[in-house]
């Protein structure tokens, strides 16, 4: 038997990773500037308890600040407001055991510098990694540009806020930010572990996201001719894709969710005229690109967009994790990114609050009229990651702050910004959910943003958000973050309909077989479809949902299935059915509402038109099937995937459909 | 291991505010202090996060250093003191609830954990007490001694070597019923 100390040792050895090369240069560069700074200041410097008393001292570090950003325009704080940024970090500094004590502020002083220069770097790194990122999607000098763009977004005077975002700027910033985030992995990947290990991560088999449902199998109608699901808004799935093919590794079969996928574009789908319903549904019958015996069943749910001046206020109550985990270029540097984009979607009359929670709670800025720009981006400059996490009272802090804020007819939400990383003290999962719900009845509603990689608690969080009546979405990206917070803002923050079920009744004598492409961890039992105690999927304002069915018309040589020889082979269709290859039922609930409303269409044979959006969303149906190692694609390849979303990428205004036929390519490449 | 002397020399400059001394002493001690972190931590994230923190309060700690001990001990020492306080601030936040706590250590032990006998190493660490945990952190690698490892947990090098032969009594009985389960 091996002595058991020299085992331990070994399995030390084993796990033992190398530092991160980024985290170490960064440490020691601020060691040393902290250690500079103590040579010069030690006679000004004093212990704190709560607050640098110090503020000439600090007056002069900010100067200094200042001074060396003259060629950095990212940059435009003011001394007042990188004085607010001291408190907001104190937790940080509380952190880090000072026996000495008399050398804290000259260490405050230098965080306050490694805030800027991490503003600044962030131009910088977008710039410096585009040398070693061979696989960027975008080349070096675009990046270049990319640069005074950023800034101009960052200082708030050269940008100017469209109702949507100006696609001349957008592209770029979005660019920007997936340098720094593909590349950033693959670098750090050469040298230590972090990026393989995040790019195993979809593969975790303990979360629900990723929990196996088999695909869906091709259904005989005369034997099941009923299909029910409950619609899907989220595009987790996509994100997750996305980010394995930019870091070089095709995603696990189980990540790949192909609803979230379809549904993470916008289509264009005829929305409902006035009075008809929150939504509207377009079925249309195409050919399918990998089987010309069968058809496309896309049933495409477009939601109303009520004109954005007609919302009420808003009051967004921002709790953003700044914990040390949060430092990463992805994490809080993007969210501060994101903030900005969506603050210029806001009106005036909305009200924005920052709470932080990072070693403790802190109020970063109180209730403040959207209107009010620049004291917000200020306030969202001066956040620091650093430290432990405590979210329990960053929660309570933020629901307080958002009831403080909230009027009659007003909508308030706590939007939860973090890497996942969060640890909310005293309560149990349960409990918490139930708090959570509890304030959702009193009008405040959760919404969870995920940032960074692989958030593999992220089944919680859909939970809390769920229960918040809330969505939950990852950003990765700049471009990311422009989708959910901005072009999205209103659909996410305003539920036109909820539990929205889909029931699909097929024809035996038009359709012999049919299967739904994804939607396997959305089916429901048949008999849910009425019960409206069963849950389902909300559509928000402006949203559309998008399914798809392959169905196999009766005859055709694609039946998989042969008839049975002692079945009961005879079906007599009523006459009224002529025609008909089935019938759609939806059902839905108005916001606030627990009877469910009822809509049915009759599906005929040649339905509807074909538009770049369907011919889109069946390329990235084949696509995700594709990565799946479907069984139904034949040889149906990565080149016909590309082909067929490349002559339907439309109007495309937001660059979605084109990175989407990049990440084919990336696929295609990978699988060989 | 590292010339002592130079070690000294250089932190003793340090701590007069020599800035290239303070430099070299950090470029030389950060992978040896990463890997105690981790040890001490067993996670990844921890690891980095602690790390990060000694780094920060190092400028000001040093000025303490007496040369008396061997400088790496003294920052190993620096580097336990540093995780009891993390330990202690977790603690305060997980200790009411173990639901989240262990939920928590689930989903850092899976993100972490890609390396095989890496669970091994989880639940034997995570079965054994604060004081052994520590004691095999610094003693489980390449960096000092076992007489440099007790003075930096602050004991006496007969009580290493209690606390190392306890480890090795609880690790056996752990293999035993493993292998009678």
């Amino acid at each position: 038997m091996s002595d058991p100390l020299d085992d331990l040792k070994r399995a030390f050895e084993r796990a033992t990773p190398e530092p991160d090369a980024d985290r170490k240069t960064r440490n020691q560069d601020d060691a040393q500037k902290i250690f500079d700074r103590a040579q010069g200041s030690t006679d000004g410097a004093r212990p704190t308890s709560d607050r640098p008393k110090g503020w000439a001292g600090i007056a002069t570090g900010v100067r200094h600040m200042l001074n060396t950003l003259t060629s950095r325009p990212a940059l435009t704080a003011t001394t007042a407001l990188v004085a607010v940024g001291v408190v907001a970090l104190l937790p940080v500094l509380r952190d880090v055991p000072s026996p000495l004590g008399g050398l804290e502020q000259p260490e405050l002083e230098t965080r306050e510098r490694a805030v800027a220069d991490e503003a600044a770097a962030d131009l910088d790194d977008a710039v410096s990694e585009a040398d070693i990122a061979e696989e960027a999607p975008v080349e070096m000098e675009e990046t270049i540009i990319v640069a005074p763009s950023m800034a101009e977004i960052s200082d708030g005077t050269l940008y100017a806020p469209p109702p949507s975002p100006s696609p001349s700027v957008s592209p770029l910033a979005g660019a920007a930010s997936e340098m720094r985030s593909a590349p950033a992995g693959k670098v750090i990947g050469g040298i230590v572990a972090p990026a393989p290990a995040d790019a195993v991560r979809p593969e975790e088999p303990n979360t629900e996201t990723f929990a196996k449902d088999d695909d869906n199998p091709v259904k005989v109608v005369t034997e099941e001719p009923v299909s029910t699901f409950s619609i899907d808004v989220d595009t987790a799935s996509y994100a997750i894709v996305r980010n394995s093919l930019m870091s070089g590794i095709l995603p696990p079969a189980d990540a790949v969710r192909i609803e979230e996928m379809v549904n993470y574009f916008p289509y264009d789908y005829p929305a409902p005229a006035a009075g008809e319903g929150p939504f509207r549904p377009t079925v249309t019958l195409a050919e399918t690109p990998w089987n010309p015996d069968t058809q496309l069943m896309t049933i495409g749910l477009q939601g109303e967009m009520p004109a954005v001046e007609d919302r009420p206020p808003l009051n967004l109550v921002f709790l953003i994790d700044t914990s040390g985990s949060m430092q990463d270029a992805n994490k809080l540097p993007l969210l501060k990114q994101s903030f900005r984009l969506m603050l210029s979607e806001l009106r005036p009359e909305d009200q924005v609050a920052i709470v932080t929670y990072a070693g403790s709670a802190g109020l970063a800025l109180e209730a403040t009229p959207a209107g009010e720009r620049d004291k917000i981006l200020a306030s969202l400059e001066t956040l620091e990651a650093g430290g432990s996490t405590a979210g329990q009272q960053g929660l309570l802090q933020a629901y307080s702050v958002a009831e403080s804020m909230a009027d009659d007819g007003e909508v308030t939400r706590v939007i939860l910004a973090t890497d996942g990383d969060f640890n909310v003290g005293i309560y149990e999962p349960e409990a918490l959910k139930d708090f959570i719900a509890d304030k959702r009845d009193s009008g405040t509603y959760l919404s969870v943003l995920g940032f960074g990689r692989g958030n593999l608690d992220d089944a919680t969080m859909q939970a809390l958000a769920q229960n918040g009546n809330g969505t939950a979405a990852y950003i990765d990206t700049l471009s990311e973050a422009r989708k959910v917070l901005v072009d999205q803002l209103t659909g996410a923050l305003f539920p036109i309909a909820n539990d929205v079920k889909i029931q699909v009744e097929f024809n035996p004598a038009k359709v012999a077989e049919y299967r739904l492409i994804g939607y396997e961890t959305r089916a429901l039992r048949r008999e849910d479809f009425n019960n409206d105690k069963v849950d389902a999927g909300e559509i928000g304002a402006g949203h559309s949902v998008t399914a798809i069915y392959e169905i196999t018309p009766v005859g055709s040589p694609a039946v998989l299935n042969d008839p049975l020889r002692y079945g009961a082979s005879s079906v007599a269709p009523a006459a009224s059915d002529d025609g008909e290859l089935a019938f759609l039922r939806m059902r839905y609930k108005a916001p606030g509402e627990d009877a469910s409303q009822l809509i049915e269409v009759p599906i005929t044979e040649g339905m509807g038109t074909v538009t770049p959006d369907t011919r889109f969303a069946a390329a990235i149906a084949g696509f995700g099937q594709l990565l799946k190692d479907s069984a139904y694609t034949g040889d149906w390849s990565y080149e016909y995937a590309i082909d067929l979303a490349n002559s339907a990428i439309g109007e495309d205004p937001f660059g979605y459909r084109r990175q989407a036929v990049e990440l084919m390519r990336l696929a295609k490449s990978l699988s060989q | 291991m590292r010339m002592e002397t130079g070690d000294t020399g250089l932190a003793l400059a340090a701590a007069g505010g020599d800035r290239e001394a303070f430099a070299a002493l950090l470029a030389r001690h950060y992978d040896g202090l990463f890997r105690v972190c981790f040890r001490l931590t067993g996670t990844r994230d921890g690891a980095e996060d602690l790390t990060q923190d000694i780094c920060l309060a190092l400028p000001a700690k040093l000025s303490g250093f007496r040369g008396d001990a061997k400088f790496s001990t003294w920052l190993y020492r620096v580097a336990v003191n540093a995780a009891h306080d993390a330990r202690r601030r977790a603690a305060s936040r997980t200790k009411a609830s173990d639901g989240w706590g262990d939920w928590e250590r689930n989903r850092r032990a899976a993100a972490d954990d890609t390396a095989e006998g890496l669970d091994w190493l989880q639940t034997a660490m995570a079965a054994l007490p604060e004081d052994l945990r520590d004691t095999a952190a610094l003693t489980m690698g390449d960096e000092m001694t076992h007489a440099e490892a007790a003075e930096a947990l602050g004991i006496s090098e007969g009580t290493a070597s209690w606390r190392l032969s306890e480890i090795r009594k609880r690790l056996k009985a752990m293999r035993d019923e493993e292998l009678s389960a």
